[in-house]
């Protein structure tokens, strides 16, 4: 290798400081190139990252995380789905039979025995209470987005509605992927992985809730 | 670069240019006079076919912008615009949506081609595997397009499709926020899909140069997989070769033009003629055709995360199939038993491309599993060992021996 002139300390008699191969000791150059390219490396890190977090989501998608809804249209067998943060949410005023035949599960046979609920504790295991809000068993409110890939399942479908006759009550069916969820949202059978997730909601009043 | 290029410039501004920017000895050496194997068939054309595509798509998509609007409220319509307002837009837009399925088609029969003749195999694995990214930067641009005039399928494909990233453990969810930009798709992921959707041929055209590079350092394969040996075995490019590969392109248009005019939306979907809603979702999603077989083996694995990874697994294999294919003897035309293999491959391509379109229950589910299984088995169990196991035919000893072998038969007496 030949030798780089112009060391720090001179090279009168020929000789340099570089390091190379044969003294290989480091001296003030080896600390200068490294720290000068340490600090371009976590100055263009540093830079990316705006690049990066430009594409979270802005402002005004966040300034839209909660939605109030009245209840009191809603009823019983009845359900509606209301929008928030551009995702459906589902709320279903139930029917006694349904409370029952979510209850008459254990949560431990369940195929994700967890709550899956923001209003309780994360590992919190999905029992019908967990799943709802406030001891108000009949109104059942969750994201209408199937845990698999994101498709709205349908309701009053699926082998674990309560059926009566020719009709169905509750559950859902995620015509996507063939997802089935019980009367409480839980998955029961099917490729997806989790139960429907309980937003965080509040009763403002008896018969109004704030979702986000 | 192979080939030395014997380019004198002979005019006094060729001259004055050539001491300043050698172009036209780039051309002359790389695009006339580059020294091609002389028994090239017309498998080989797809190539050229695939340059040409990627212009047609570069072209109408560039005039489609004049006239589209990226915002949700409004991206709908502005295809509506498009199709009806817009003089000859319906003929630009049906251009560019045919144009992108015959692209695929034309790269999955290079692809094919590719692995029939053993092109990937060494001095060529390099270029095999720029393939392979270009493939996948296809596959890419395609999707985010197809989100583009925000129709129920657009809108549905993007949410299944995206949401795969949430199969990732633990920083899965925050991957499908980022992607989306908000908590679903929406009017941000229109945006972006646009930006990168205008971006990424341009990437793909910088890809197709470093394809092209490769495919100059050693030059082409042939149907013998035998290498050159003299110039006995090869041609100028042009003539001879630009003359065939424009034969094959005008008859790939063509074909090109009897589905752009005589059924523009046979391959589409009808419901992407109803705006996207994002609280109902179609009863049966499907994504296009060309990514069906890859469908099929995501849903074929019962779980969420084993599927996403067998899916994209089934892509990246092919960046490894240069090693996994341990046989010296490149053309499938000299491996008796490969060649049955390759077809049985070819077979089951097609066979997932089925099953994807179908919905996930009974025999369609069974059928695919099998098959998934033996997609996989063709590279890290069949390749490897057919390698090993079968004795190829006795190669020519030159391209020139087999043409000549073709055309005079030794056996058949000349009276």
């Amino acid at each position: 290798m030949p030798s780089i002139p112009g060391g720090r300390r001179g090279n009168k008699k020929g000789k340099t400081d570089v390091s190379t191969a044969e003294h290989a000791e480091v001296n003030r150059r080896d600390f200068l190139y490294i720290a000068t390219g340490a600090v371009g490396a976590v100055g263009a890190a540093l830079t990316v990252w705006p690049f990066i977090n430009q594409m979270n989501p802005d402002a005004s998608v966040l300034a839209m995380a909660s939605v109030e809804v009245d209840l009191a249209p809603i009823a019983e067998g009845q359900a509606i789905t209301i929008k928030w943060r551009g995702n459906p949410v589902f709320i279903r005023h139930r029917t006694g039979p349904e409370i029952e035949a979510a209850k008459a599960v254990k949560p431990e046979d369940l195929p994700d025995p967890l709550a899956r609920s923001a209003n309780v504790k994360e590992g919190d295991p999905a029992t019908d209470e967990n799943r709802v809000v406030g001891g108000k068993e009949a109104i059942l409110v969750m994201m209408g987005v199937c845990t698999h890939l994101g498709c709205v399942p349908i309701g009053n479908e699926g082998d674990f509605a309560v059926v009566e006759g020719s009709t169905k009550h509750g559950g859902w069916f995620c015509p996507c992927h063939g997802s089935h969820y019980d009367t409480a949202g839980r998955i029961r059978k099917g490729p997806a992985p989790q139960n429907l997730p309980v937003p965080a909601y509040a009763y403002l009043t008896d018969t109004k809730i704030r979702i986000g | 670069m192979s080939g030395p290029s014997n380019y004198k410039p002979t005019t006094a501004f060729g001259k004055w240019m050539h001491e300043r920017l050698p172009i036209m000895e780039l051309v002359q050496g790389q695009a006339l006079d580059f020294p091609t194997p002389k028994n090239l068939n017309y498998w080989w054309t797809f190539g050229g076919i695939l340059a040409v595509m990627l212009v047609v798509q570069l072209v109408t998509g560039i005039v489609l912008v004049m006239h589209y609007t990226p915002h949700a409220s409004m991206a709908f319509a502005s295809v509506e615009h498009i199709m009806r307002d817009v003089n000859s837009g319906w003929m630009l837009r049906y251009m560019h949506a045919n144009g992108a399925s015959m692209f695929f088609i034309a790269v999955y029969i290079h692809i094919f081609r590719g692995m029939y003749y053993g092109s990937y195999k060494a001095p060529r694995e390099v270029l095999w595997m720029i393939g392979v990214l270009i493939y996948l930067v296809m596959m890419a641009t395609a999707f985010m397009g197809y989100v583009l005039p925000w129709g129920q399928m657009s809108f549905w494909g993007a949410k299944v499709i995206t949401n795969l990233f949430s199969a990732i453990p633990f920083v899965g969810e925050s991957i499908t926020t980022l992607l989306w930009g908000g908590y679903s798709v929406d009017n941000p992921t229109l945006n972006r899909f646009f930006s990168l959707h205008y971006l990424l041929p341009f990437v793909l055209a910088a890809l197709v140069g470093l394809h092209i590079w490769a495919l100059h350092v050693p030059g082409n394969n042939n149907p013998t997989g035998v290498s050159v040996k003299s110039s006995q075995d090869t041609l100028p490019f042009h003539p001879y070769y630009t003359m065939k590969d424009a034969f094959a392109i005008v008859v790939f248009l063509m074909f090109y033009a009897a589905w752009t005019f005589f059924s523009p939306n046979y391959l589409g979907h009808a419901i992407n003629y109803q705006e996207a809603n994002p609280l109902v979702t179609p009863a049966h999603i499907v994504p296009e055709w060309y990514y069906l077989p890859f469908y099929a083996i995501l849903r074929a694995i019962p779980d969420k995360l084993g599927g996403v990874i067998a899916m994209f697994g089934s892509i990246l294999i092919l960046f490894v199939l240069p090693w996994l294919d341990t046989s010296k003897v490149r053309s499938g035309s000299y491996r008796p038993v490969f060649k049955y293999f390759f077809w049985i491959f070819v077979i089951v391509c097609v066979a997932l491309g089925y099953l994807g379109s179908k919905p996930p229950e009974g025999a369609y589910v069974t059928w695919s599993r099998i098959l998934t299984a033996y997609y996989f088995a063709h590279f890290i169990i069949i390749l490897p060992l057919l390698g090993l196991l079968e004795s190829p035919r006795p190669l020519p000893a030159s391209i020139s021996d087999d043409v000549l072998a073709k055309k005079h038969p030794a056996a058949v007496p000349a009276e």
